[in-house]
């Protein structure tokens, strides 16, 4: 207790002279600064809320705080719909997305779910139906992995092309998963070999249901509770979500309650009349889970206007199906590519960045890039993608996303 | 595994032309013991076993086979009036207005952009069973899991028959939905990308 009490401010003998100083240094700084603008730092000193010194090395800056903040310079922000929200692909860097970008896809809100009260009830087609708490599945065998999670249906475009990747792409978005493998749970269980299909099951309010083949459970499936570090957020399936990598987001089911291990798929809502896609000759295609590889250059993009001379292009590409095994760029609408570099570690399942240094003499033109994986797909056009499907369109559409680059700079989309 | 897909397919009556696919051409193994996991104990002894009522109170789920569909039963004639007084809000006054999701077919369309939003329960729901489920376990939006199983017999019945599948006097339970014969349950074929670099 005494050891809590110097923690909140009321120190010991013992540790009276370290807190005291720093305490003194937070104090000085808040002081300073209240010189500059009292009001502002009377209410609480956050980093959004500083006004620049003339000189940042003329006084002390912002004693350590609790949680870190970004830059106030940094506007970062998702682009919600009434369904979803999308991730600003064009203003990331590298290939982690910062969690709180992550997008949003959900069918009734987010709940809120106490941890406390948490369970995970797995039965159906096995030895011993059982219930795991959230501490439960934090005391088995664990596992991290890099890889992205992509809803199916990713794909919009505008006649203008005035149209950025988030609007275009941004339900793509990847983070460091961990959590408890589906094949421990498996084993603790007893699947029954029999098993072919379960079926898992989301407490939110859609009460979210997708039919899975039992052999990804076994594979590469993973009970997430956490996130880049942290707790999976609520948005993403806090405190479990299913993790499926390579394959459509809707599969892995956020706030996962329930798993039954079944012979045969159920046919739910969202595997029949919404995630299925028509591919000519009166057929629909059904239990498509896999994502195909794709690409999308996010610098230049729109709504980003440039100069002539030396671009760096600069891009994000994935496959469902396993490794990016090179992605190639054109600078001169499609005539010919060129091999973009890779940016190191290439994960499977994973986004890569990819970039190509470029001199762009001023002239129009049309900038693209393609993705070919590891099993040699290779990323196709619209009209590709279109002409293979009957003329239709729906889910898993993949294009290539071409980017026009007009005699003032500036860049706009333009469907392949 | 794909073995037992095509013929769990095939029994259904997903889709008679999938016995033209290899079954060869699919790999996705079964790993029932990991490497990593070889010097694992048989089991951790975590977590606690399901009691039967708990699990009875979450396994609301329908499969196209029937399985959990609970007793009770409905009619298309009690469906109309729930629908009107919970769902017509939202679906509009016959399930085709919207603004929410048309339920409803509408025949005779021509505009493409019209016909594309025309995919419902009618023309490409491919099992009646699903209906139940979904209404069961995620309607009304504003009030999920509030219906009752009587009422959600009648409202898949109203919709059922909205849709020109069955009759107006026909009653729905256990036993008939599962027969309810859907027109688009053929259209419904497997994943058939992954066995090439093709685009498809």
């Amino acid at each position: 207790m005494i050891e809590q009490n110097k923690d909140e401010g009321a120190p010991g003998p013992r540790k009276m002279h370290r807190r005291t100083l720093l305490g003194g240094m937070a104090t000085a700084a808040v002081v300073l600064a209240q010189t500059a603008n009292g009001k502002t730092f009377q209410a609480g000193v956050t980093r959004s809320e500083l006004v620049y010194p003339e000189d940042p090395t003329k006084v002390p800056g912002v004693p350590p705080g609790t949680v870190g903040t970004r830059s106030p310079h940094v506007k970062l922000a998702k682009l919600p719909s009434e369904t979803s929200s999308r991730t600003p692909l064009q203003d990331l860097f590298g290939t982690i997305t910062p969690s709180d970008l992550h997008f949003e896809r959900h069918h009734n809100g987010v709940p809120a779910i106490d941890p406390a009260q948490y369970e995970l009830v797995i039965h159906g087609m096995v030895a011993r139906p059982m219930t795991f708490t959230l501490a439960d599945l934090k005391r088995f065998p664990s596992v991290s992995r890099i890889c992205f999670l992509e809803c199916s249906g990713n794909y919009r475009s505008q006649d203008d092309g005035k149209i950025a990747p988030q609007q275009i792409c941004g339900l793509t978005s990847q983070s460091e998963w961990t959590g408890v493998k589906l094949s421990t749970l498996f084993r603790e269980v007893g699947v029954d070999p029999k098993s072919t299909w379960f079926l898992a099951e989301g407490g939110d309010s859609a009460v979210m249901t997708r039919s899975i083949l039992t052999s990804k459970g076994w594979e590469d499936a993973i009970l997430a509770y956490a996130q880049n570090g942290e707790a999976v957020r609520p948005e993403q399936g806090y405190p479990v979500r299913l993790l499926l990598p390579g394959w459509e987001g809707n599969a892995n089911v956020k706030w996962l309650r329930r798993l039954e291990l079944s012979d045969q798929p159920y046919h739910t809502r969202q595997e029949t009349s919404k995630y299925t896609e028509a591919i000519g000759d009166g057929k629909v295609r059904q239990f498509s889970f896999v994502m195909d590889a794709r690409s999308i250059i996010t610098y230049p993009a729109y709504p980003a206007k440039v100069e002539k001379g030396w671009i760096e292009i600069r891009g994000i590409a994935w496959s469902g199906r396993g490794k990016i095994a090179r992605v190639e760029v054109s600078v001169d609408a499609g005539k010919t590519w060129q091999p973009a570099e890779l940016q190191e570690p290439v994960l499977d399942k994973a986004h890569v960045a990819f970039r190509y240094l470029w001199q762009w003499n001023g002239q129009p033109t049309e900038i693209m890039s393609r993705a070919i994986d590891e099993t040699g797909y290779s990323q196709p056009t619209l009209k590709e993608l279109m002409a293979a499907r009957g003329g239709n369109m729906g889910y898993h559409l993949n294009p290539i996303t071409a980017w026009y680059l007009q005699s003032d700079g500036q860049v706009l989309f333009k469907a392949t | 595994m794909w073995k037992n897909y095509l013929r769990i397919v095939l029994l259904t009556g997903l889709v008679g032309s999938v016995c033209f696919i290899s079954p060869g051409s699919f790999s996705l193994p079964i790993h029932p013991a990991r490497p990593d996991s070889l010097n694992w104990p048989k089991t951790f002894g975590f977590g606690k076993p399901a009691a039967a009522q708990q699990i009875a109170r979450l396994d609301t789920d329908v499969r196209p086979d029937g399985k959990g569909l609970p007793s009770g039963s409905g009619t298309a004639r009690r469906g109309k009036t729930i629908y009107a007084a919970k769902c017509a809000s939202c679906h509009g006054a016959t399930g085709v207005e919207g603004p929410n999701d048309q339920l409803v077919i509408v025949q005779g369309l021509t505009d493409p952009a019209t016909k594309a939003k025309n995919k419902v329960i009618g023309n490409y729901w491919p099992y009646a069973t699903t209906v139940f489920d979904y209404i069961k376990r995620a309607m009304p939006f504003n009030q999920p899991g509030s219906l009752t199983n009587q009422e959600v017999y009648s409202l898949t019945a109203f919709l059922l028959h909205a849709n020109g599948l069955i009759k107006e006097t026909d009653i729905i339970n256990a036993q008939t939905l599962p027969k309810v014969l859907m027109p688009n349950r053929d259209s419904f074929v497997p994943d058939d990308r992954l066995n090439t670099p093709a685009v498809r």
